[in-house]
């Protein structure tokens, strides 16, 4: 397997993300004998589902954070003996048309973290979307403290640092990152520290069953659902067995270790002056508005939190894919039986398709691979083939339980009465809900895009990948019709230096050259 | 914009105004712009006149407003890297001053005097204190709500049909959620005010010119004024339906450093372009290299309005009694918003005309009605 790209060499597929839909759609077209370039931003493959230490941490059973570990060294293994090129430290920035008929250029800056940063073009027939999902956010008092965690955060702590949140330097407290993850840098781990998970969906489960296996100590896990919204689908559950025996084994995790699951509840407030002493956690409605006088507190080191994920789609609308609302509000793309996207030639898998899990990616970017090299093979689609469709049948299914699963954690509509006007929304511009609220009563804002140009939330470093969901949420509680939300465009996907886009090629849009742009360029190999 | 300058000068005028918008306020090109508020890249004639004026109301509309709308009385800064360029640039400012601009030329060695990081080596430059600068949606936003009870706003509404009467006058406006009836409708849909026509019955060829604006990370105050190539004024003026870029480069308030500006003309496709995004970087490092190693943190794509000879479209419209247009302002839609919203005023109200609007008149193109 190449470890890097020269001279700026044609593929048949380009797949962004070496996650577990990246990964599965790479080698499964690589070994139906297409060249195949796998980006990713980080050093080694995996995404955040099979994030893990890296060889110089010298950890020894990085499979005991993870289960389904197995499907993860499968999936490596055919990497290492495919022909892919993976292409790790890559950061995508933007995919466009390339002005020869039937091709995409990816754009991206390579060096760790984008610094010491080059341009990399590469050129592809086909492009697979492979970028999965950021963790949802809802603010509350006190947020911002240091010691408040994301709780997808706070599981890569551990997958891929093994530290544990509650000591030391907050991640959250530092300003958000772009690309929504709310960073690790400086966490220190203290076992026995009391870590509160809280927030909704099926990865606070995870997460606390992760931590106190850990060593921490897990006082309470607050689900902002009921978890009734499951039982009204008996059939898709009975179908998807598996998701149930995981749920299971998270919750026995969570009784051996004394872990009590408070449902229809969350953290309303968290005190202490410079970092988390302890919250409140208050019953909720079926609206998830706060009932009176419910609140109890909770003494804690730390607080981890998340409200599920949303799917990272900027360089899908970048290139016009169509998306739809899932259950939980979110934006999703559109896509066919076989995975395409509304663009033909670009394809996506996994949670960008919908928030389902590693399990429905490997499946999803399966499929994918499979239809790409059918397509480009100038074969019909592989529908009828027997793996196709076996693989189509566990989609459906997996996609099934994670429609329930989405409308389960659905965030209510009542959760902005759990915010006050002084709590900061954007970290990154420091924007209170208050300054949020008086734009949308006082001054017209009817979407998350006119809440930002009249009050810069959502204009900083992150890109409001932070405060977007909130935002949104809190545009359309203004007078008369709410406009109908559209998915977030970002067409720089992550900030780029520059010199580094001025270094780039001259494309054949140009109606002429400027010789003088030439002399000013960088010595650069891809771009 | 235009329709906020349009609601706040007629509510002076004692006449009570509804603001229909199928979005929210700056919902269009405002959100999209700059907020240039220029005088430099102006030819003498009826738009320098207009934005003259204009640059005289925003300087009074900047005492009323909030300082949260980011007026700033910054200056313009246009060089030239050659002494060709400067030479034409100086008989351009020469023609201005003519007109009543202020312009000053600047020696190559004291550019470095005004802006301390621009890159060595160029020939001059021209300074021109008028030009100014604000926050396009603040400043629509304020402005709407310094209008004060006279103005309601319904937002989110689309209109649907032109009302009219039995001798072809306009009687109002129909919208999803019903008839509003009124004597006069005025068309301030920028970029769309062709389609209103069209609704009216009235030909207006307004077409979409898009342009992207580059943003970088919040910086310290790098870039004193609005500063440009000598292109730029060529690039405005121009006809072609290629793509053309000329970095316009300003600091802000709140720490980011804008890059415009590119002009094309590509219907409303938003998609980013990875070419305008090469020029408009790689012009704005050569007028200021520390920009070099600073990163863009977005970019985002508007459409001007524009009609076919670059003019605006402002008063009544004589095909259609009751209909007055106040859109197709290209580029310049915020500068010549206060001028272009008191001549509607004035002309609703009978009163004066601040300057003689007949090259602005919105049947100049012809075509008559349409269907």
């Amino acid at each position: 397997m190449p470890n890097s790209a020269t001279d700026d060499p044609e593929y048949d597929l380009a797949v962004i993300g070496a996650g577990a839909a990246g990964l599965a759609g790479a080698v499964t077209a690589a070994e139906l004998g297409l060249s195949v370039a796998l980006l990713d931003t980080s050093a080694q493959p995996g995404g955040q589902f099979y994030r893990h230490p890296a060889p110089a941490l010298g950890a020894t059973r990085p499979e005991a954070l993870h289960h389904d570990w197995s499907t993860f060294t499968g999936l490596r293994r055919r990497l290492a003996d495919s022909s892919v090129t993976l292409l790790a430290g890559h950061h995508v920035w933007t995919v466009v048309r390339a002005e020869t008929g039937g091709r995409w250029d990816v754009h991206a800056v390579t060096g760790a973290d984008g610094d010491g940063e080059r341009p990399v073009r590469v050129r592809a027939r086909a492009v697979l979307l492979a970028t999965g999902a950021y963790e949802r956010q809802l603010p509350f008092p006190g947020w911002t403290l240091p010691g408040v965690v994301g709780a997808g955060g706070a599981q890569a702590m551990l997958k891929s640092g093994l530290v544990l949140p509650g000591n030391g330097v907050s991640p959250a407290g530092a300003k958000p990152r772009a690309g929504g993850r709310v960073s690790s840098a400086g966490a220190t781990s203290r076992a026995g520290g009391r870590v509160v998970v809280a927030g909704s969906g099926p990865l606070l489960l995870a997460v606390a069953a992760s931590l106190a296996k850990a060593g921490a100590r897990v006082p309470a896990v607050v689900e902002a659902s009921g978890y009734l919204g499951y039982a009204r689908h008996p059939r898709t559950l009975a179908v998807n067995a598996h998701k149930m025996v995981e749920a299971a084994m998270h919750g026995t995790a969570l009784l051996r270790h004394g872990v009590r699951l408070r449902t229809r509840s969350a953290v309303t407030q968290v005190h202490g002056s410079d970092r988390v002493e302890a919250v409140t956690v208050s019953r909720l409605d079926r609206d998830w508005r706060p009932v009176r006088g419910s609140g109890r507190r909770i003494v804690c080191d730390a607080l981890a939190v998340g409200f599920g994920l949303v799917p990272q789609l900027e360089l899908a609308t970048g290139l016009g894919c169509t998306t739809r609302r899932a259950q939980d509000g979110s934006h999703v793309l559109d896509l066919d039986a076989q995975q395409e996207t509304s663009v033909p030639g670009i394809w996506a898998a996994g949670e960008t398709g919908g928030i389902g899990g590693a399990q429905l990616a490997c499946v999803e970017g399966e499929l994918a691979g499979l239809a790409i090299a059918a397509r480009l093979g100038g074969r019909p689609a592989p529908a009828g083939s027997a793996r196709a469709r076996a693989l189509g049948r566990r989609r459906d299914r997996m996609r099934a339980f994670a429609s329930v699963m989405a409308a389960a954690h659905a965030p209510g509509a009542g959760w902005s009465r759990w915010l006050d006007d002084a709590t900061d929304v954007c970290r990154c511009e420091e924007v209170s809900a208050g300054r949020i609220r008086e734009a949308v009563t006082d001054f017209g804002a009817r979407d998350a895009r006119t809440v930002k140009l009249l009050t810069r939330a959502g204009m900083g470093w992150c890109q409001g990948r932070m405060c977007g969901a909130a935002v949104a949420c809190l545009a359309a509680e203004g007078p008369g019709e709410a406009l109908p939300p559209s998915p977030e465009r970002r067409p720089l996907a992550v900030p780029v230096r520059l010199e580094v886009l001025a270094a780039l090629t001259e494309t054949a849009a140009s109606e002429s050259g400027d010789p003088e742009a030439s002399a000013a360029r960088e010595e650069g190999t891809g771009g | 914009m235009v329709g906020a300058a349009c609601a706040y000068y007629a509510a002076r005028r004692g006449l009570q105004v509804t603001v229909l918008d199928r979005g929210s306020v700056a919902g269009g090109t405002t959100g999209a712009g700059e907020g240039n508020l220029l005088v430099s890249d102006k030819e003498p004639g009826p738009e320098l006149e207009l934005a003259l004026h204009s640059t005289q109301l925003w300087r009074e509309l900047a005492e009323v407003l909030p300082s949260r709308i980011e007026y700033e009385a910054k200056g313009g800064l246009v060089v030239a890297s050659d002494e060709k360029g400067l030479a034409a640039l100086r008989e351009f400012a020469a023609r201005q001053t003519a007109a009543g601009v202020t312009a000053e030329v600047v020696p190559g060695g004291r550019l470095g005097d005004l802006e301390p990081h621009l890159a060595p080596g160029l020939a001059g430059g021209v300074h021109y204190p008028q030009d100014a600068q604000v926050q396009p949606a603040l400043a629509a936003a304020h402005l709407l709500r310094a209008a004060g009870d006279r103005v309601s706003l319904r937002l989110g509404e689309e209109v649907t049909e032109i009302l009219t009467g039995a001798h072809g006058e306009v009687r109002g406006v129909r919208t999803p959620s019903g008839d509003l009836h009124a004597p006069y409708v005025v068309n301030a849909a920028g970029t769309w005010g062709g389609e209103l026509a069209r609704l009216a019955g009235v030909d207006l060829p307004v077409l979409p010119r898009r342009g992207f604006v580059l943003v970088t990370e919040p910086l310290p105050r790098l870039v004193r004024r609005k500063v440009y190539a000598a292109d730029y004024v060529a690039d405005v003026a121009s006809d072609s339906a290629a793509l053309q870029t000329s970095a316009v480069v300003e600091g802000t308030p709140a720490g980011p450093v804008l890059i415009g500006a590119s002009r094309e003309r590509v219907g409303y496709d938003r998609s980013p372009s990875v070419e305008v995004l090469r020029r408009l970087a790689g012009q704005a490092v050569r007028l200021f290299p520390a920009l070099a190693t600073m990163r863009a943190v977005r970019t985002y794509a508007g459409f001007r309005p524009y009609l076919p000879d670059h003019l605006p479209a402002i008063g009544p419209d004589p095909r259609r009694p009751g209909l007055l247009h106040a859109c197709g302002h290209e580029g310049a839609g915020i500068g010549l918003a206060p001028a272009t919203g008191r001549i509607i005023a004035e002309t609703l109200a009978d009163g004066e005309l601040p300057l003689d609007i007949s090259p602005f008149r919105p049947d100049r193109f012809g075509g008559g009605e349409a269907g």
